[in-house]
C-alpha cells in the first residue's frame, strides 16, 4: 500500500515510453521490502515521499523545493547542490534531499560491475534515485542528507577511485561524444582530451574561483553530437585540413543503388532511388563536388567540411588525415542577455598530448575573464561587452577572416593611438596657423 | 537506522583525505572490440531503427542496440540494465548524450536475442522498460532538466511532459520515416540547464507573473544589491516598507519591465515567481547544432504560451505532433526542421503547422530584435 495517493502521477504509467513513475514505485517497493537487509542511512520511505511531493506539485502546478542551502564536502566548493523540501512535515523523507554530481567517464562507457558499486553506495547512503545523466554530463545522485555527504565522498574516493563533478562558479564537468572509440567521423580522440583537461584542471573544477560557470565540451566532428557549439564556453570541434578520402568503387555502388545512403537512416520511407545530384551535390553548401564521367571529384580547397556528403555516403567518403580541432568560444543559453552560439577563435589546432598549445589558449582566456568578467558574467557576455579584439589580445592570436561571418558594416573602428602615424598629441596653435578661428 | 561510518572522521577532515582524482579513466570501461578497434572505424549502417553496426579496418564489427530511457532512473532499474549487459554484452554498456542506453555486442547472432529480451521487459504499469529505437531519420530521446522532481526554479515539470510527449512521438522513435533526424528538448525554466535553444523542437517552461515580494524576510534572506543587479531590465530598486510598525529594507519591482526570467529569484529566495496560472510552456522550433549543410541555428518561439496541463500536457503534445507531421509532409530528404521553415518562409510555416501568429512572437528584446524583422519586399501571400 503506497504511503501517498498519487492519482495524477498514476496517469503517467500508461503509454509505451518508459514511465519514471513506474520506476519510482518499483524503487519504493524494493526499499520497503529490503530483501538485501541494507542498513539504509536515510529514511527507507524517501522514494514514497518523493512521489508524494511530486503529486502535490502536479496538483498545485508549482514546485515544492526550496532554494539550495550551502552544503558540500570539505575543501570543495562544488559538486553538491543543497535541496530542501518546503513541506517537510508532510514529506519528512525528503526534508533534506541534496544532489551530488559524480564525474562521469568519457564517452559514458561503463561496466556492469562498476555501475553496481555506484548503486550499492547510493542505496546505502542515498535515495537510490539518479539521473543517468544530468544535462552537463554527470552521473547525478538525487537525494541524500547533509550528514551523508562526507561519508559518500569518502567511500567514493577511497573505494571507487571516483571524484565529484563541478557546480557553481567553476569549471563544470567536461563532457564529450563517443568519439574515435566507436565513430568513424571523429577527427581527434575526444575521450583522451576530455580526460586530460579534466585531470589538468581539477582545482578549477572543484574550487569556484571564476566569475561564473565555465563549460568545456568535446565534439569529434562538425556533426556536434554533444552540442558543444551551442552550450560550451569553449567547444572543441574536430576537423581536418587536407582532402576527403574517396573510394570511387563505393561511390559507384551508392549511385547504382547497392548501398543505402546515410547508412540506411532513411529506411522508413520510399524516397526513390539515390540521386547523387539532388541528394549530395545540390545540398553541398560550397558546390565543390561534381562527376567527371563515373569519377566523383571534390575541390577540397573550397570544401567547408559540413559533413553532409560524408554522412550520406560513409562507405565512399572519409574525413581527411591531417586532423585536429577548431576552438569556438562563448556559447551559452539565453539567460540573461540572449542565447549565444560559439564564435570561432582557433580555426585549426593539433590535438596531441600534452596539448600545450590548447592549454595556452584556455589559460589566456581564463586570465582575461577572471580579471575583467563581472560577477555572473559568462565568457560570451564578456566578449560582447568588451569586443572580440580583447579576446585576441588575451590569447595572443592573430586576426583571421575565418573568425568572422563578414567584416563589420560600420566604420566605427576604435583605433589605438600607436596605430596612427604621429600619435594623437597635437598643437592647436600650430593648427590655427593654417586654419583661422 | 543506525549511523554507519565510512571511516571519515569529522574532527579531522583532512585525515586520509583523497581529493582531486577526477573521473574514472575511460579505457577501464571499453568493451574489448572497442578497445581493439578504437580510431580505426570505417563506416556504420543501420539494420533497423535502434540497431546499427560499425565496421573497423580489422574487419571486426560492433553491433549496437540503442534503447530509450527516462533519465530519472532508480538503482533498481540500473541493476536491471547491468543484468542485461552481463547476460548479452559481457558486462559492458554505455549511455548516450541524449539519455539513451546502448548495448554493444561483437557478433550479429547476438543481436536478435538481445533485442527480443529488451523489448520483452515492461514496467508493472505497462510501459516498455527498454524500447529499441532512437536512430537515423526519426526522433530520439528528449534531453531535459529536473522540473518539479528536484528543482527550485521550474515553471513546468520535466519528466512528466517528456513522458507525455514521447508517448505521442513513440512511433517516430521506432521509425526512420522523417526527412532528417528531429531533436526534441525540454528545459523547465529559462536557465536552460538542458540548453534547448538549438533544438528542432524545444519545450520551455516559462513564468508570466512578476516575483512575489516577501518583505518581512527579504533583507534577512537576501543581499539586496545582488537581487537588484540580477535584473537584466533594471526593474528592481531598493525601497523601505512598513510592516507591523517596523521600517524594513526591501525591494520594489517595476512590473511592466519584468521579463519573468527569474534571475532575481536565483539570487533572492524571497522573490518567488511560481504560479499555477502564470506558469506554463513556450514552444520553440527550428534550431540545430550540427554544421551539416547549413550553420547551427537557434530555435524560434512559435507558440508563446500553453498552460501546464498536468499530468499529460495535451495541448503541448498536440502542438508538437502537428509540427512534426507538417515537417514530415513538407520537407525534402535531409532537410532539418529549421532548414525547411527557412526555405518555405516562416509565414508559410505557421500556415502549414496551423499555428496562430500573435504579437508575442515578434522580437522586442534589445538589438537582436531588429535583425529578425523583415527588411525586404520578398515575402509570400
Amino acid at each position: 500500500m503506497a504511503k501517498h495517493k498519487t492519482p495524477m502521477l498514476d496517469q503517467l504509467e500508461s503509454g509505451p515510453w518508459p514511465s519514471f513513475v513506474s520506476d519510482l514505485k518499483q524503487q519504493a517497493e524494493v526499499r520497503a521490502k529490503n530483501e538485501e537487509n541494507i542498513e539504509f542511512q536515510i529514511p527507507v520511505d524517501v522514494v514514497e515521499d518523493l512521489l508524494g511531493v511530486l503529486e502535490l506539485s502536479y496538483k498545485h502546478g508549482r514546485t515544492h523545493w526550496k532554494h539550495g542551502g550551502i552544503v558540500g564536502v570539505f575543501g570543495y566548493g562544488g559538486g553538491v547542490i543543497g535541496r530542501y523540501c518546503d513541506q517537510p512535515q508532510a514529506f519528512p523523507g525528503v526534508a533534506h534531499f541534496h544532489t551530488m554530481r559524480v564525474n562521469q567517464p568519457s564517452g559514458k562507457f561503463y561496466t556492469a560491475e562498476y555501475l553496481r558499486k555506484l548503486c550499492d553506495l547510493w542505496d546505502f547512503r542515498g535515495s537510490g534515485i539518479t539521473n543517468m545523466h544530468g544535462s552537463t554530463g554527470d552521473i547525478v545522485f538525487l537525494g541524500t542528507t547533509t550528514k551523508q555527504l562526507e561519508e559518500i565522498f569518502y567511500e567514493m574516493t577511497h573505494n571507487l577511485n571516483q571524484d565529484l563533478g563541478g557546480s557553481g562558479s567553476n569549471l563544470r564537468t567536461p563532457s564529450d561524444c563517443v568519439g574515435s572509440a566507436r565513430c568513424e567521423f571523429a577527427c581527434y580522440d575526444t575521450h583522451a582530451l576530455c580526460y586530460h583537461l579534466t585531470q589538468e584542471y581539477q582545482d578549477e573544477l572543484h574550487r569556484p574561483a571564476f566569475p561564473y560557470k565555465f563549460k568545456f565540451k568535446f565534439d569529434g566532428c562538425p556533426n556536434c553530437c554533444v552540442a558543444s557549439i551551442a552550450r560550451a564556453d569553449m567547444s572543441y570541434i574536430g576537423t581536418w585540413r587536407d582532402e576527403i578520402r574517396i573510394d570511387q568503387e563505393a561511390v559507384a555502388a551508392y549511385i547504382g543503388g547497392e548501398i543505402a545512403p546515410n547508412g540506411g537512416a532513411h529506411s522508413g520511407r520510399d524516397w526513390g532511388p539515390f540521386d547523387i545530384q539532388s541528394e549530395i551535390f545540390d545540398n553541398c553548401p560550397t558546390s565543390c563536388m561534381w562527376m567527371e564521367g563515373k569519377k566523383l571529384m571534390i575541390d577540397n580547397k573550397e570544401c567547408n567540411r559540413c559533413m553532409h556528403c560524408i554522412n550520406a555516403m560513409p562507405r565512399a567518403l572519409r574525413i581527411g588525415e591531417d586532423r585536429g580541432l577548431s576552438i569556438l568560444v562563448g556559447a551559452k543559453a539565453p539567460i540573461l542577455d540572449g542565447a549565444q552560439m560559439g564564435s570561432l577563435l582557433v580555426p585549426f589546432i593539433k590535438a596531441e598530448e600534452p596539448y600545450d598549445e590548447i592549454k595556452a589558449v584556455i589559460e589566456g582566456i581564463w586570465d582575461w575573464w577572471m580579471e575583467e568578467g563581472k560577477n555572473r558574467e559568462r565568457l560570451g557576455e564578456l566578449m560582447k561587452r568588451q569586443g572580440f579584439q580583447k579576446l585576441l589580445a588575451a590569447t595572443g592570436l592573430a586576426p583571421d577572416p575565418r573568425m568572422v561571418q563578414e567584416p563589420r558594416s560600420n566604420p566605427y573602428i576604435f583605433w589605438n593611438e600607436d596605430e596612427v602615424e604621429g600619435g594623437w598629441t597635437r598643437d592647436i596653435n600650430e593648427f590655427r596657423k593654417h586654419h583661422q578661428r | 537506522m543506525a549511523f554507519v561510518s565510512s571511516g571519515y572522521n569529522p574532527d579531522k577532515p583532512m585525515e586520509n583525505r583523497i581529493s582531486d582524482i577526477g573521473p574514472k579513466k575511460f579505457d577501464e570501461f571499453y568493451p574489448p572490440v572497442i578497445a581493439k578497434n578504437k580510431g580505426t572505424w570505417l563506416y556504420h549502417e543501420y539494420i533497423q531503427p535502434g540497431v546499427y553496426f560499425h565496421v573497423a579496418e580489422s574487419g571486426d564489427k560492433v553491433f549496437t542496440v540503442r534503447v530509450g530511457g527516462a533519465r530519472l532512473m532508480s538503482t533498481t532499474h540500473i541493476r536491471e540494465i547491468c543484468e542485461i549487459a552481463e547476460k548479452h554484452c559481457d558486462g559492458y554498456l554505455r549511455f548516450t548524450t541524449r539519455n539513451n542506453i546502448e548495448f554493444m555486442v561483437d557478433s550479429e547472432k547476438k543481436v536478435k536475442p538481445l533485442v527480443k529480451d529488451l523489448e520483452s521487459r515492461k514496467f508493472a504499469g505497462g510501459s516498455f522498460k527498454f524500447p529499441v529505437g532512437g536512430t537515423g531519420a526519426g526522433i530520439t530521446n528528449i534531453v531535459h532538466t529536473q522540473g518539479w522532481i528536484h528543482c527550485h526554479t521550474p515553471a513546468t515539470d520535466a519528466s512528466g511532459p517528456v513522458k507525455a510527449t514521447m508517448d505521442v512521438l513513440f512511433d517516430d522513435f521506432k521509425d526512420h520515416r522523417l526527412p532528417a533526424h528531429l531533436r526534441v528538448s525540454l528545459a523547465c525554466c529559462l536557465n536552460m540547464c538542458g540548453a534547448v535553444h538549438c533544438s528542432d523542437i524545444a519545450i520551455l517552461g516559462y513564468h508570466r507573473k512578476p516575483p512575489l515580494l516577501d518583505h518581512e524576510y527579504l533583507d534577512k534572506m537576501c543581499e539586496i544589491p545582488l537581487a537588484i543587479s540580477a535584473c537584466p531590465t533594471a526593474a528592481i530598486k531598493p525601497t523601505k516598507v512598513e510592516i507591523g510598525g517596523a521600517k524594513l529594507n526591501s525591494v520594489a519591482v517595476n512590473e511592466s519591465r519584468c521579463m519573468f526570467c527569474g534571475n532575481c529569484y536565483t539570487m533572492c529566495p524571497s522573490m518567488p515567481l511560481a504560479d499555477t496560472e502564470g506558469d506554463g510552456i513556450v514552444i520553440m522550433a527550428g534550431g540545430k547544432v550540427s554544421n551539416r549543410i547549413s550553420a547551427p541555428k537557434f530555435s524560434k518561439v512559435v507558440v508563446a504560451f500553453i498552460p501546464n496541463e498536468a499530468p499529460r500536457w495535451p495541448q503541448t503534445t498536440d502542438t508538437i505532433k502537428k509540427i512534426v507531421e507538417a515537417y514530415s509532409a513538407g520537407a525534402k530528404k535531409y532537410e532539418r526542421l529549421g532548414e525547411w521553415a527557412e526555405r518555405i518562409g516562416w509565414e508559410r510555416f505557421f500556415e502549414k503547422c496551423e499555428l496562430e501568429f500573435s504579437h508575442h512572437l515578434i522580437d522586442d528584446f534589445r538589438d537582436p530584435a531588429y535583425y529578425t524583422w523583415r527588411h525586404t519586399t520578398q515575402f509570400k501571400f
